[in-house]
C-alpha cells in the first residue's frame, strides 16, 4: 500500500460516491471526502478508517460556493492523485422544476459547480503530469426528455465539458473518465418507481467505475447495457421522439 | 417506502407491511413523524413477530463504525452494524464480541434489543453486560444518551426491550481479547437428559458450553452431545471468514418433518464418538454452525416454523425437560435438534430473558395442532417458575408471558411516560401489551 496515495471525492455523501470510497479504501487509497454535510461525512470517514486502516478525512465543500474552490483545493496536502466529481442535484422527481430558481440550482450544481472546481484541479494535474478525473454524469444527458430535461441538459453540458477536458489533458497523461450510470438504487432515486430489472446497486456501479479507471477508459456506461439502450434512444428520429412518453 | 410481504426468521407469521429505510441518521426525525406506528428492523433474525408491524423501519443506513480504542477494546458503532462485520474487522486484531448468539448475522441494535446471550452466559451474562452506552432516539424527546449512570431506568429498559424504547442509534460495546481465531472444542456424547445436566454442572468452569439434544429419542429420553469450548492459545488470529451458501428456494413442503428429524438426529448422534473428542475449530464454526447456510429457514417450507425457547430454574431442570419431552412425544409432533444451555444469574434489565437455570430452544415446523402443544408446554414452564424468550416468540398469550417478568409493569409505565407506546409498537408488543 502506498501511504501517500490520496483521492479526492467531491459529493462523498452520495451513495455511488460512498460505494466507490469503500472500494478505493479497500484497494489501499487514502481519501479526502468532501461535501456540505459534515456529520454523515465524519461517520463515513471514521468507518473507512476503522475498517481499512486508511486515512480518511472529511472536508467541507460547497459546489455552489465557487469562490471557495480555490482555497479548498489549495488546502489539500498532499495533493490528490485523482479527483471524483460525484455531487449532483436531481431537483423535483419526475417533473420539471416549477420555477427558475430550482432550474438554476440544478444547472449551477451539476454544471457550473463541477466546472469551477475541475478547472482548478485540471491545472494542478496538468502541472504534475499525472492523475485522473472521474465525472459522474448521467444517461439522462444523452437525450432530453420532458420529465427531467433541466437535469438532463445540465448533465449533457457536464459530459461535453469532460469531453473537452479529456482532449486537453490527454497530452499530459491524465485520464478523464465520464461515468453514465443508468438507474441506481440511491437516496436520490429510492422513492422513484424504477423498472425492476433495470436497477443497479451502487456497489456494482462503483466496481465498474474502478475497473474502467484501471483500464484507462474514457466513457463508461454502467451497467454496460445502458450503452445500447441509450444508443437506441439516441437513434430515434426527433419527429418520432417528441411524440413519445419516455 | 415500499409495501411488501415480510416475516421474521421463522417465516411465521407473514404480513403485508410498509417498509421504510433509514438512509442516514439525519432522516430519522422526519421519518418517525411520518409513520403512525412502527418498529425497527435490523437483520430480521428474531424468529416471530418482534420486528413485525404495519410499518417497519429498516436500520440499514446506520452502518458505521465510529470509534475504537485498541487499549480497552471499547467500540462505538451505529446500531445497524452486524456482529459479522465486527468479527471481520476486529478479529484479526485480536478482538471478539464478548457475547455472541447462534448467528453472527445480527445487528448491534438487535443484540441490545434482545439482550442476547451466548454459550458463556454462566460466566459473563448477557450482551448488555458489555454495553457501556447507548444512543437512543425517542420521538418525543430527541436523542438521549443512555447508560448505567445516565438515564439508568431507560438503559435497563432498552437492554432486552425489543426495540420498544426508541430507535437505537449507537452502541458502545466492550470487545473481549482473544488469543486466536480458534476454539479448542471438546465434544462429549451423553446418553440421556440426566447425564447431560450432570455434565453441565461438571463442566461449569469451562467458558463456553452448549448441548444439542435429540428430543425424539425416547430410550433413554434425550440423548445428546455436550460441546465445551475454550479459546485456543496457540493458533492463528487471521482467518478467512466463510461465505454462506444459500438454500436457493422455498420447497413446497417443509423438508423438516418428523421423519427427516428422526433420521437427522439419529445420524447426528450416531456420528458422535462415544469417547470425548478434542478438536481445534474456527470460532465461526463453533459459534455459528448454521451460518454456513444462508436462508436455512427456507427448509421449513412455505408455512415456516416456530422456535420455542424457555428457561427454568436449575432445580426444576430435569423435571421440566422430561415433561416437555414427554408432551412432545405424546403430541406426535417433533422438534429438530434442540439446544440446551446453562444460564448464570439474571441481570437488572426489565425484560431480559436469562435467569439462573437451564434454557432449551426447540424448532417446530408449523403444523396444525402445534399451538395446542405449545400451550401445554407453556403451562409446564410456568409451573416450574420459568419464562419465555421474546426474540423467539410469535404466539404467547399476555397472561402467560407476564408471569415470568416481574418488572414488566415498570417497562410499560416507562413506555407510556415517554409517549413511546403511541409511536413504537410491534405485533408482539401489541399482543403482549408491552
Amino acid at each position: 500500500m502506498k501511504k501517500d496515495k490520496f483521492a479526492l471525492i467531491l459529493g462523498a455523501n452520495s451513495d455511488i460516491a460512498r460505494a466507490l470510497a469503500y472500494l478505493m479504501a479497500q484497494k489501499g487509497w487514502n481519501l479526502y471526502l468532501a461535501s456540505r454535510r459534515l456529520d454523515p461525512l465524519n461517520r463515513l470517514a471514521q468507518d473507512l478508517h476503522l475498517r481499512y486502516g486508511c486515512i480518511a478525512q472529511a472536508l467541507y465543500f460547497d459546489a455552489l460556493d465557487y469562490k471557495s474552490h480555490g482555497s479548498f483545493y489549495k488546502g489539500l496536502q498532499p495533493k490528490p492523485e485523482g479527483v471524483v466529481v460525484a455531487f449532483g442535484y436531481l431537483g423535483p422527481l419526475k417533473k420539471p422544476p416549477k420555477d427558475f430558481a430550482e432550474a438554476e440550482k440544478i444547472v449551477q450544481i451539476n454544471f457550473l459547480g463541477a466546472v469551477s472546481i475541475l478547472e482548478i484541479v485540471a491545472k494542478d494535474l496538468e502541472k504534475r503530469k499525472k492523475g485522473f478525473i472521474i465525472g459522474l454524469s448521467s444517461v439522462a444527458g444523452d437525450r432530453g426528455r420532458a420529465s427531467n430535461y433541466i437535469y438532463g441538459s445540465s448533465k449533457a453540458a457536464f459530459s461535453t465539458y469532460l469531453q473537452g477536458l479529456r482532449q486537453r489533458l490527454f497530452k499530459s497523461g491524465i485520464q478523464v473518465l465520464t461515468v453514465k450510470p443508468g438507474f441506481v438504487v440511491t437516496k436520490m432515486t429510492r422513492d422513484l418507481d424504477l423498472p425492476k430489472h433495470l436497477v443497479t446497486q451502487p456497489e456494482k456501479v462503483a466496481q465498474d467505475i474502478y475497473r474502467a479507471l484501471k483500464a484507462g477508459k474514457d466513457v463508461l456506461y454502467t451497467p454496460f447495457y445502458w450503452r445500447f439502450i441509450m444508443g437506441a434512444i439516441k437513434a430515434l428520429p426527433e419527429g418520432l421522439f417528441k411524440r413519445l412518453k419516455l | 417506502m415500499k409495501e411488501k410481504e415480510i416475516a421474521g426468521w421463522g417465516r411465521y407469521p407473514k404480513i403485508k407491511a410498509k417498509i421504510y429505510e433509514i438512509g442516514e441518521r439525519e432522516e430519522i426525525p422526519a421519518l418517525l413523524k411520518h409513520i403512525s406506528q412502527g418498529i425497527p428492523w435490523g437483520l430480521g433474525r428474531s424468529y416471530g413477530d418482534s420486528a413485525l408491524a404495519q410499518e417497519i423501519i429498516l436500520t440499514k443506513g446506520l452502518k458505521h463504525f465510529l470509534a475504537f480504542d485498541p487499549q480497552t477494546g471499547l467500540l462505538r458503532a451505529e446500531a445497524g452494524v452486524s456482529l459479522r462485520e465486527i468479527i471481520q474487522v476486529f478479529l484479526p486484531q485480536g478482538w471478539f464480541p464478548p457475547v455472541v448468539p447462534g448467528t453472527q448475522f445480527v445487528t448491534l441494535g438487535g443484540a441490545v434489543a434482545a439482550d442476547i446471550h451466548g454459550k458463556n452466559h454462566h460466566h459473563h451474562g448477557c450482551f448488555s453486560e458489555f454495553v457501556e452506552e447507548i444512543l437512543l432516539f425517542i420521538p418525543e424527546n430527541g436523542i438521549l444518551r443512555v447508560s448505567r449512570q445516565e438515564n439508568p431506568e431507560l438503559f435497563y429498559a432498552t437492554c432486552g426491550g425489543m426495540g420498544l424504547t426508541g430507535l437505537i442509534l449507537e452502541v458502545s460495546l466492550r470487545l473481549t481479547r482473544v488469543p486466536s481465531a480458534f476454539i479448542r472444542q471438546t465434544s462429549i456424547f451423553l446418553a440421556g437428559l440426566e447425564e447431560i445436566l450432570t455434565a453441565f454442572e461438571e463442566h461449569q468452569q469451562a467458558l463456553y458450553t452448549v448441548a444439542w439434544v435429540d428430543c425424539s429419542s425416547t430410550n433413554p429420553l434425550g440423548r445428546g452431545i455436550l460441546l465445551i469450548g475454550e479459546h485456543a492459545q496457540e493458533a492463528p488470529l487471521k482467518i478467512r471468514l466463510q461465505k454462506p451458501r444459500a438454500v436457493p428456494f422455498v420447497p413446497p413442503v417443509s423438508l423438516v418433518n418428523s421423519w427427516s428429524i428422526r433420521i437427522f438426529n439419529w445420524l447426528y448422534t450416531k456420528q458422535a464418538s462415544r469417547k470425548p473428542r478434542l478438536d481445534l475449530v474456527p470460532l465461526e464454526k463453533f459459534f455459528f454452525p448454521l451460518d454456513k447456510w444462508a436462508h436455512w429457514h427456507r427448509l421449513y417450507g412455505p408455512r415456516g416454523f416456530l422456535q420455542y425457547q424457555f428457561v427454568v430454574p436449575k432445580d426444576q431442570g430435569l423435571y421440566a425437560l422430561r415433561e416437555i419431552a414427554q408432551q412432545i412425544k405424546k403430541s406426535g409432533l417433533s422438534s429438530s435438534l434442540a439446544v440446551l444451555k446453562l444460564f448464570g444469574p439474571e441481570n437488572k434489565n426489565f425484560l431480559s430473558f436469562p435467569m439462573e437455570g437451564y434454557t432449551l430452544a426447540l424448532d417446530f415446523p408449523y403444523t396444525e395442532g402445534l399451538f395446542r402443544l405449545l400451550d401445554r408446554l407453556d403451562q409446564i414452564i410456568l409451573e416450574c417458575g420459568g419464562r419465555f424468550y421474546l426474540a423467539k416468540d410469535a404466539r404467547l398469550k399476555a397472561s402467560v408471558f407476564e408471569k415470568g417478568y416481574p418488572y414488566l409493569e415498570r417497562f410499560r409505565k416507562l413506555r407510556k411516560s415517554l409517549g413511546l407506546d403511541k409511536k413504537i409498537q410491534s405485533l408482539q408488543s401489541r399482543r403482549l401489551a408491552l
